[in-house]
C-alpha cells in the first residue's frame, strides 16, 4: 500500500470518530490521569454504558496538560463540539452519561471547555482558558487529542508526511532544513541539532547509530514522559528522519524504567510501524532501512549523560567517560553516534511536516521554536505546558499557572532540576531562553519548573538536591563523589542547627572544586542549587547559622510546637494523636507539649480543630506559655504567662 | 568480589530467606542453611535456563537479563548472577558491578508489596517528607528495609514524573496522587486487602 492510501484510510477512521454517528468518550489516561483516578472513571464509563446499553467509542488519550484538573473526560456527541470535563469522579461519570449523552444537557457546570468548531452555551473554548491561552502547542499538539496507540490517528493529523518528505530529500538537504529551523537540543545543553547531525554524518564509518534519550531523570520534570505517553509516533518519526539524514541503520530509545506506560506505548507504536512498513528494511519501498530497539533503563540518574547512557546500552555500569572523542566520532561500540532528547526528536518531525521557516517564526533570535515545561510545586494550576521561547517566568507562573497556591507569597522558581538553580522574584520578568537562564546561574535543563512559596526553606531545598546528586554520583571523579558528600554534611549541619559562620564560604569553595574537578555534567552542575540559593537567599542561610532559626519553619531541628493557652479548649484530640506521648493535659485543661519528648511530627497541628487553631509552630523563639497543664481560663495567672 | 559471593551475599540472603526455616529443622544452623541454599540453587537454575534461552549471550544483554531475573525472582539470587556471568562470558565481578550500580536491582528479597514514596522536587516541596514519615510509622521500617514477615518493603524513589499530582506514592502499578499523611493508612489498607 502506498503512503497516500495509508493516509486516506487513516483520515477516514479519524473523521468517523470526530463526525460519525457514534458518540465518543475520551479519557486522559496518562500516568497523571491514572494517579488522579482515571482508571476508576474508565471502569465506571464501561459499567454505565453497558447498563444503559449505549453504543459509544471509549478511548484512552494522553495528557492535554491540565494536570491540575485530572481526571479529564472529553465527550464527543454527534453534531456538537467536543466538550472537556475536569475533576471527573465515577459519580460525575454517571451524571454526564445520564444528563449529556442521554438527555442532551451539556452540564456547563462541570465542563472546562469546548474543543473544535461550534459553540455551546455557557462553556468557553478550551483554548481560551487562562492556562491554555498563551501557550503555543506545537510539539504537544496531538497530546490528549489522539489515541496514542492508534497510528491512524497520528497519520490523519499529518504524521509521517515529514518522513515521506525526507525520503525525497538528500541527507544534506534534511540537515540544512533542521539547521535553518534553528532547533537546539531540548535535553538541556541546547546544542544546535542540525550541526550535531552534520558532525555525525561527516564522521567516517559505515555503521552509525542514533539514540533517543528518554532517561528523564530530573526530579520535577515530566515533559518527556507525557510526550511519549501521549504521542509516541512523533518521536519515532523524528528518529526516522534523523536516521535518514545521518546515515544510521540502527537506533535505540533509552527510556527509564520508572515510566512503564511510556515504555508500553513505545512498544505498541513500534509494532504498528512494522505493520505499516514504516520501519525496517526498505521503508515505503525506498532504499532507506532503519531498525529501532527499546532499552529500558535500570535506575541511574547519571545515565542521562550521553556517554554514561551509551555505556548502559552496552551493558556496562553507566559511568561517563571523558570527551573528546565525542559520540559523533566514537560513540556506541566505538561507532559514530548521535543522541537527542525526546522533545528534540518530536520537534524534528513537526519541522519536516510544516517547514523550517514556519518553525523559526516562533521563539527568540538565539532560541527558536517552543519549549515544553512541566509546571509543578506550589502553583495553582500544575501541568504540562508549551510556550515559545522569550516568554517570561511571570507569565508562566501567574497567567498559565494561575499564581501561587492558596494565595501565598512567591519565593523562588527552580529550573533545570539538580543541575539548575533557584531564582528569586527579580528574575520573574526576564524572557526565558537558554542564555538568560544560564546567566542567572541556573540552566534551561530539560524543562522542569518547580515553584516555591514562602513555606519553602531554601537551605532545605539545597540540602535536598545535594542529597540527590550525592546518591546519584557514579563515583568515578573524587571531587564529585566526596565533594558532594562534604557539601551535604555541611548543609545537614546548617539545617540541624550546628552551622558555623565559615560554612557559607566553605560551601562556595567546595562547590568550585566539584565544578572544576568533575568529568561530566552531573558533577559540573551539582553545586548549582547551592550556589544560587546562597547568591539569592543568603539571609536564610544566616538565619539558620547565626540565629538557629528556620524562617520558613521547615527544618525540623530548628522548629518547636507549642499550645496557645488562650486558645486551647482542652479537647484532648492532639493528646490522643501524639505518637510520642509528649502532650500532657486533660479534659478542659490547657495542654502542654513536653519539648524533650516531642518528635516534631506535626500531628498536633494537623488535628487541632481549625476553629481552635491552638497549636503554634515557631522557630527561634519560645512563646510565653505555662510549663504545666492548667485549667482553661487560668493560663493568664501563671508565672510563665506573665513573662 | 569473591568475598561478596562467598560471604557477604551468603549472610545477606540466607538471613532474610532461609534462616528461620533452617533453625527449626536444624538448630545448629549453618549446615542446614547451606543445604537449603543448594536446593534453592537448583530451582534458580531451572528457572534461569528458561530466561537465558531467549538471549544470545552478548554483553549488551546483561541489563535486560538482570531485569528479567529480578522480575522473576523479586531479587538477584547469587547462583543466578554466577550463571549469568558464565553465560555472557563475563567476570562475575562485572555482573556484580552492574547489579549494584543500578537502583533497580536488589540483592536481597523484597517484600511482597513494595511501597514507593516519591522524593522528587515537586513532591518534596509539597510535603513528601511527611508522607514518608507516616509510611515509616505505619510500617515500622525505613527506606530500603522490609518488614520481618516480608509483607512490605519501603523505597524512597527519585522521581516518578507525576509531579503535577505531588506528593505521590506508587504501589505496584497503582499511582496514588495528591497524597496526604491521613490518606497513607487508607492506601496501605488497600494493598493489604488485595493480596
Amino acid at each position: 500500500m502506498s503512503f497516500a492510501d495509508i493516509q486516506k484510510r487513516a483520515i477516514a477512521e479519524w473523521d468517523a470518530l470526530r463526525h460519525g454517528p457514534t458518540p465518543g468518550i475520551l479519557v486522559g489516561a496518562g500516568t497523571c490521569g491514572r494517579a488522579a483516578g482515571a482508571e476508576a472513571v474508565l471502569a465506571e464509563i464501561d459499567r454505565e454504558l453497558t447498563q444503559r446499553n449505549i453504543d459509544a467509542i471509549v478511548m484512552q488519550v494522553g495528557c492535554v496538560g491540565l494536570c491540575y484538573a485530572e481526571p479529564l473526560v472529553d465527550i464527543i456527541k454527534p453534531g456538537r463540539p467536543r466538550i472537556c470535563y475536569g475533576n471527573v469522579t465515577p459519580e460525575i461519570v454517571a451524571q454526564l452519561i445520564e444528563d449529556y449523552l442521554v438527555k442532551g444537557n451539556p452540564r456547563s457546570d462541570l465542563a472546562l471547555g469546548t474543543i473544535g468548531h461550534g459553540v455551546v452555551d455557557g462553556i468557553p473554548n478550551l483554548f481560551e482558558l487562562p492556562m491554555l491561552k498563551s501557550q503555543v502547542r506545537i510539539v504537544l499538539h496531538n497530546c490528549g487529542f489522539i489515541n496514542p496507540t492508534n497510528i491512524n490517528h497520528y497519520i490523519a493529523c499529518g504524521g509521517y508526511s515529514g518522513l515521506v518528505k525526507a525520503l525525497d530529500m538528500k541527507p544534506e538537504q534534511i540537515i540544512e532544513e533542521i539547521k535553518r529551523s534553528g532547533l537546539r537540543g531540548r535535553g538541556g545543553a541546547g546544542f544546535p541539532t542540525g550541526q550535531k547531525w552534520e558532525f555525525c554524518r561527516k564522521s567516517p564509518g559505515k555503521e552509525k547509530y542514533i539514540i533517543c534519550n528518554a532517561d528523564e531523570g530530573d526530579p520535577g520534570a515530566f515533559m518527556n514522559r507525557s510526550l511519549l505517553e501521549g504521542d509516541p509516533y512523533s518521536v519515532l518519526e523524528g528518529m526516522l528522519i534523523g536516521a535518514r539524514a545521518i546515515g544510521a541503520k540502527v537506533g535505540y530509545i533509552y527510556c527509564r524504567a520508572e515510566y512503564p506506560l511510556a515504555l508500553e506505548r513505545l512498544r505498541i507504536a513500534l509494532e504498528k510501524l512494522e505493520e505499516y512498513r514504516l520501519i525496517g528494511d526498505n521503508i515505503l519501498d525506498s532504499d532507506f532501512s532503519f531498525h529501532l530497539k527499546i532499552k529500558e533503563g535500570a535506575g541511574a540518574f547519571v545515565c542521562g549523560e550521553e556517554t554514561a547512557l551509551m555505556a548502559s546500552i552496552e551493558g556496562k555500569r553507566g559511568m561517563p567517560r571523558s570527551r573528546p572523542p565525542f559520540p559523533a566520532v566514537s560513540g556506541l561500540w566505538g561507532k559514530p553516534t548521535n543522541i537527542n532528547n525526546v522533545e528534540t526528536w518530536a520537534s524534528v518531525a513537526i519541522i519536516m511536516q510544516k517547514g523550517a521557516d514556519w518553525y523559526a517564526n516562533y521563539g527568540t533570535e538565539g532560541s527558536k521554536g517552543t519549549k515544553t515545561f512541566s509546571l509543578a510545586g506550589k502553583v495553582e494550576r500544575t501541568g504540562l505546558i508549551e510556550v515559545p521561547f522569550g516568554m517570561t517566568m511571570r507569565q508562566i507562573i501567574c497567567e498559565i499557572g494561575g499564581g501561587i497556591l492558596a494565595g501565598k507569597r512567591f519565593k523562588a522558581v527552580q529550573t533545570g532540576g539538580p543541575s539548575g538553580g533557584c531564582l528569586p522574584s527579580d528574575f520573574l520578568d526576564t524572557p526565558i531562553d537558554y542564555d538568560s537562564l544560564t546567566s542567572a546561574g541556573s540552566i534551561m535543563g530539560s524543562g522542569g519548573i518547580v515553584v516555591m512559596d514562602e513555606d519553602t526553606c531554601m537551605v532545605d531545598v539545597a540540602r535536598f538536591f545535594l542529597s540527590f546528586v550525592q546518591l546519584e554520583s557514579c563515583g568515578k571523579c573524587i571531587p564529585c563523589r566526596w565533594g558532594t558528600k562534604q557539601m551535604l554534611d555541611i548543609l545537614e549541619d546548617i539545617t540541624n542547627g550546628r552551622g558555623k559562620p565559615v560554612d557559607i564560604e566553605l560551601l562556595q569553595e567546595l562547590a568550585q572544586s566539584v565544578k572544576d574537578g568533575s568529568l561530566c555534567g552531573l558533577g559540573q552542575t551539582a553545586p548549582n542549587p547551592v550556589l544560587t540559593s546562597i547568591r539569592y537567599f543568603r539571609d536564610e542561610y544566616r538565619a539558620h547559622i547565626e540565629e538557629k532559626r528556620c524562617p520558613a519553619l521547615v527544618c525540623n531541628a530548628l522548629i518547636s510546637y507549642y499550645i496557645d493557652p488562650e486558645k486551647c479548649q482542652g479537647c484532648m484530640i492532639c493528646l490522643r494523636a501524639c505518637p510520642a506521648g509528649a502532650i500532657k493535659g486533660g479534659k478542659r485543661v490547657v495542654h502542654v507539649i513536653d519539648q524533650d519528648k516531642c518528635t516534631k511530627c506535626g500531628n498536633c497541628l494537623n488535628v487541632c480543630p481549625p476553629r481552635f487553631g491552638a497549636v503554634i509552630k515557631t522557630s527561634g523563639e519560645k512563646p510565653a506559655i505555662p510549663e504545666e497543664p492548667v485549667p482553661i481560663g487560668f493560663a493568664g495567672n501563671t508565672d510563665a504567662g506573665q513573662q | 568480589m569473591g568475598g561478596y559471593f562467598e560471604d557477604a551475599y551468603f549472610k545477606a540472603v540466607s538471613r532474610e530467606t532461609v534462616n528461620s526455616e533452617c533453625e527449626m529443622a536444624n538448630p545448629s544452623g549453618a549446615q542446614g542453611t547451606q543445604a537449603l541454599l543448594a536446593e534453592q540453587g537448583t530451582i534458580v537454575e531451572e528457572r534461569l535456563n528458561e530466561i537465558l534461552s531467549s538471549y544470545e549471550g552478548r554483553e549488551d544483554e546483561l541489563i535486560p537479563i538482570l531485569q528479567q531475573v529480578q522480575q522473576g525472582f523479586g531479587y538477584l539470587p547469587e547462583p543466578a548472577l554466577k550463571k549469568i556471568a558464565k553465560f555472557l562470558k563475563l567476570p562475575a565481578s562485572t555482573v556484580f558491578g552492574v547489579g549494584t550500580f543500578y537502583a533497580q536491582f536488589k540483592l536481597v528479597p523484597s517484600g511482597r508489596n513494595i511501597i514507593k514514596v516519591c522524593r522528587g522536587t515537586a513532591c518534596h516541596v509539597r510535603g513528601a517528607t511527611g508522607i514518608l514519615g507516616e509510611v515509616k510509622r505505619q510500617l515500622g521500617i525505613g527506606p530500603g528495609e522490609s518488614t520481618p514477615d516480608l509483607e512490605y518493603s519501603l523505597e524512597a524513589i527519585a522521581c516518578f514524573g507525576s509531579c503535577a499530582l505531588a506528593p505521590v506514592v506508587v504501589i505496584g502499578h497503582n499511582v496514588y496522587g495528591r497524597m496526604t499523611p491521613a490518606r497513607v493508612k487508607e492506601v496501605l489498607g488497600n494493598v493489604g486487602g488485595e493480596k
